[in-house]
This record gives C-alpha cells, sequence and structure tokens, in this order.
C-alpha cells in the first residue's frame, strides 16, 4: 500500500480513478451525482455538453473489450472530448516497443487522459505513477484486480432503483475468485453503507481474504439470495473451466445458475444485474436475463453517464496540460 | 476575510420582484409572446424563476438549467462538484422561453444557459430576465426585464441568498467564489 494515495491531489480531489478502494463516501457520491446530471444528456436531442471541448483521451486497451471500450468512447465523445483507440496488444508492443515508451509518445501527442484496461493487476497504477503531471489515468480493468468504473455504474442502478444503499441486502454470486467487478463492487458497496453484502460461490472460486471484507459467504444459491434487494451475477469465464475449478457448464448452472423459480425467494422487488456479456444458461435463464427484474440493459446506458462523471471529474483535476 | 455586507433587505426584494411580475406581464402582451414557458438558471434564479411563474400565471412547469457542463472555465477551475440535472418539463422546440437569473454581470453565464437550451431544441425565441442587471458585461447579452441596475467596481460583487428569504449581499473579492461570475 502506498501511504500517500495516487487517486487524490493535494486537496484530496479525483484525479486519478484506478480503483474504488481508499475513497471516501463523499467521493462515490460525488460521481455518482454528477453521474445523474449526465444521464439527461442522453435523452436529448443534441446528446453532447462541451464541457471537454479540445480535450485528448487515449484508450488504452492491452486486453480485448468491445462494451467497456464503446461506452468509453461514447463518454468522451458526449464530453466532446476527441479520442483515441488504441487496440496495444495489436501494435507497437508487438513490435518490441515498452509501455513507457508508448506513454511518452502518446503524451507528446499531447492527451490529457488514458483510460487503461490490461491483463496485469497493477497496470493502471503503472501508468498512473509515470504519466505526466497533467495526465488522468482511469483504470478501466486490470487483472484480477479492479474495474472500478464497472462498480460504480453498478452502484449508479442500484441507487437509481433503491434509493439508499442502508438497509440494502446485495448478493454477488458467481466466480468472485478471478473478478475484478467483484472485487471493486464489494469495496464501493461497503462504502456507501450497504447493510449487508453476501457473495455466493462455489468454495473453489472464492479468494482466501474475502472474510476480510466484511461480507457473509454462501455456498448455497437459494440460501443466499434469500430476502435479498439485488442480486448480481457475475460472468463466468469459460477459460477458467480449464483449470478444474469447476465440473461443467451444465453442473454450474444446477448449482449456481440463476431462474424465475429460484427468484422467488428474494424480495419481490429484488432487481438483477449482470456486467455482460452473459452467457445464458450458465449464470441465467433467458427468462431471467430478459424478465422484468432484469436491469442489464440500463447499466450499459448508466455506463455512458457514470464514465463521463468519473472523466470530466479527474480530468478538471489533474489541470489538463497548461499550455 | 468577511467583508460582504446586506445591499437589500427581503421586503425591497419582495417589492422589486412585484415590479418585475408586471414588466414581464407587459411585455408577453406587447410582443407578443405565445405561449411562453419560463426556465430558471440554478441556484438564485431558480427562485426568482418559481416567484415570477406564480405571479405572471404561467401554465406549464417550471424548466431548471444547471450550466456547468457550459461553462467556458472548465480548464481554469474545474468540475462543479454540486451539479444539479437540467430538467425541461416541456419541448423546446418553436418554443417561446423567458430564461430567468439572479445577477447578470459579464454575460458569460447566460452564453452558457443559451447553448445549452439549444442543445435541447431550436426555440422560437428567448427572453432574459434577471433580478440585478450590474455593471461587467463582456459579451453582448441583455435582460428584456430587470430588477434594478447598479454599477459595481471589478472587484465587487452582488449575490442573491436564499430561498427563504431572499436577500442581496454584497462583498468584495477576497469572499467572492470563483464560481460566481455571472
Amino acid at each position: 500500500m502506498h501511504s500517500h494515495n495516487i487517486q487524490l491531489d493535494r486537496e484530496g480531489r479525483l484525479r486519478h480513478f484506478l480503483t474504488t478502494e481508499d475513497l471516501s463516501r463523499e467521493i462515490l457520491t460525488e460521481i455518482l451525482d454528477t453521474a445523474e446530471s449526465f444521464a439527461g444528456v442522453s435523452e436529448r436531442s443534441v446528446k453532447k455538453v462541451p464541457l471537454c471541448r479540445g480535450k485528448v483521451v487515449a484508450n488504452l486497451f492491452f486486453e480485448t473489450s468491445t462494451r467497456t471500450r464503446t461506452t468509453f468512447e461514447l463518454a468522451a465523445k458526449r464530453l466532446s472530448a476527441d479520442v483515441l483507440s488504441l487496440n496495444i496488444s495489436a501494435s507497437s508492443t508487438s513490435k518490441g516497443e515498452t509501455l513507457l515508451d508508448t506513454l511518452r509518445n502518446l503524451e507528446a501527442m499531447h492527451c490529457d487522459m488514458f483510460v487503461v484496461r490490461h491483463n496485469e493487476s497493477g497496470a493502471a497504477h503503472f501508468i498512473a505513477n509515470h504519466a505526466a503531471p497533467g495526465v488522468a489515468v482511469i483504470n478501466a480493468g486490470d487483472g484480477r484486480h479492479a474495474h472500478p468504473t464497472q462498480a460504480m455504474l453498478d452502484m449508479f442502478t442500484i441507487r437509481r432503483h433503491k434509493k439508499e444503499f442502508v438497509g440494502l441486502r446485495v448478493a454477488i454470486v458467481g466466480d468472485i475468485l478471478h473478478s475484478r467487478v467483484a472485487r471493486s463492487q464489494i469495496i464501493a458497496l461497503n462504502t456507501l453503507g450497504t447493510s449487508e453484502v453476501r457473495v455466493i460461490a462455489p468454495r473453489t472460486l472464492l479468494p482466501a481474504e474475502l472474510r476480510m471484507m466484511g461480507v457473509h459467504v454462501y455456498h448455497d444459491l437459494d440460501e443466499g439470495i434469500k430476502d435479498v434487494d439485488v442480486i448480481i451475477m457475475l460472468r463466468l469465464q469459460k477459460e477458467r473451466m480449464q483449470g478444474a475449478l469447476l465440473p461443467s457448464e451444465y453442473e454450474y448452472f444446477r448449482l449456481y445458475g440463476l431462474t424465475e423459480e429460484r427468484l422467488q425467494v428474494a424480495k419481490p422487488d429484488a432487481i438483477v444485474m449482470h456486467p455482460g456479456p452473459i452467457n445464458r444458461g450458465v449464470e441465467m435463464d433467458s427468462e431471467v436475463a430478459d424478465g422484468p427484474r432484469s436491469v442489464i440493459l440500463e447499466q450499459v446506458s448508466n455506463g455512458i453517464a457514470v464514465r463521463m462523471a468519473v472523466m470530466s471529474i479527474t480530468m478538471s483535476n489533474s489541470g489538463g496540460q497548461a499550455k | 476575510m468577511s467583508n460582504s455586507t446586506p445591499y437589500m433587505q427581503p421586503d425591497q426584494i419582495n417589492a422589486l420582484i412585484d415590479e418585475m411580475a408586471i414588466k414581464l406581464r407587459e411585455l408577453i402582451e406587447e410582443r407578443p409572446i405565445e405561449n411562453p414557458q419560463m426556465i430558471g438558471i440554478h441556484t438564485g434564479g431558480i427562485w426568482l424563476a418559481e416567484r415570477l411563474h406564480k405571479m405572471v400565471g404561467i401554465k406549464e412547469a417550471l424548466g431548471t438549467l444547471d450550466i456547468s457542463f457550459y461553462r467556458d472555465d472548465f480548464s481554469r477551475i474545474g468540475m462543479n462538484p454540486k451539479v444539479q440535472p437540467s430538467h425541461f418539463p416541456f419541448e423546446v422546440d418553436d418554443r417561446n422561453i423567458i430564461l430567468v437569473d439572479d445577477v447578470l454581470c459579464s454575460g458569460r453565464t447566460i452564453r452558457a444557459a443559451l447553448n445549452e437550451i439549444f442543445d435541447y431544441g431550436r426555440p422560437a425565441s428567448v427572453a432574459l430576465v434577471t433580478l440585478v442587471d450590474r455593471s461587467g458585461r463582456e459579451l453582448p447579452i441583455e435582460p428584456a426585464v430587470s430588477g434594478l441596475h447598479i454599477d459595481l467596481q471589478p472587484g465587487e460583487h452582488i449575490t442573491l441568498t436564499g430561498p427563504e428569504p431572499l436577500q442581496l449581499v454584497l462583498g468584495t473579492e477576497s469572499n467572492r467564489k470563483s464560481r460566481n461570475t455571472s
């Protein structure tokens, strides 16, 4: 741990967004409130505000992603920033250029922000540590570590439906072990004052340090989702199957797949979330995914507003490049 | 630090608003402004607009506007942490809009407000109403109706506090909030 929080400037304002860890409830709430104002922009005839006109955002995706990259791109465009989307795995690194050289080149192009996705935990921190002073860095997912904007768009979706976090019972179901989303969600839920956070997973997919994060652990889905207000299903990454952590997709669905029938034990107004893309018939039935309690597509729309909020807040606090 | 002094008491402000309502009604009849919609600018403009909206008897609900996303000084002073959603309970296209703010100074807030309104649609007309029309204009923007005109030095500022009661406070640079450039 750093003693000094690299995410904050000297006045304690958010200048990089790398993890939901070590951020106050005030900062997380500011993100949600700002996103609330941006949500209206998508419903207007001109879906754009001039706030970040003249700023340059570079999306550095070292790991492929469609949804996250597209919503970051759209968010930047709605702020009137210029966006470069670089699929780095396919470009300079394969020619032997180091990460730092790539960064220096982008800085020479006067980028104001890097949005980073990488399969190594800590990559976004590394870039934030080495980026020029006026550049803001946003973590769009690093290894198993964190995916803070996904967590915040989930918080935004929960708050829109449930108003308050106090009094809520939230269950996260699935591959907690490999999930940067779950980790970021648990921290954000706790910081925002959620009364009870449960995780539901087979023993093989639960990290050891989990109990220290103040969550209630369940191995049985029916028991775990009883009386919950929110169910967050995680994506089962098919590549994990090969490590003998799970018997089969069919077996997983039988034990942990969400169906309308099983959903009956949750609160009548419970909402069902999923970060996407869904494996239908593995994590949940189509009936649930397309059903009345599913807010999965809302999550996608909310992702744009939340990313606009995070980008504009960090870009304003990083000071931009004084030219 | 605190060297702000009250400039006008609530009863005097209420009298000003009564006069403004009369002038605004005259304006609506003279031009004429058909089926006007009213929009207040956060935060003081909304306090004023809520009163005028009732007094003039505008049927459709009041719209609210937060111009934080349209400021021209974002690079210098950054994001307003208390930004509120803008909300228009009506279509902007082809409508006659009465835009209400508390203090008109540089004209930059109104420039930002106009830009934002035009991103919702193409209004037929926009008329500006402000409680205080003070010196310091930097843009060619003038109110159609204002409560009072005052000349202030560049370092001085006047702020509407409220919502209950409304009060005008005069201050100088040292206690000025950088965001309050009107």
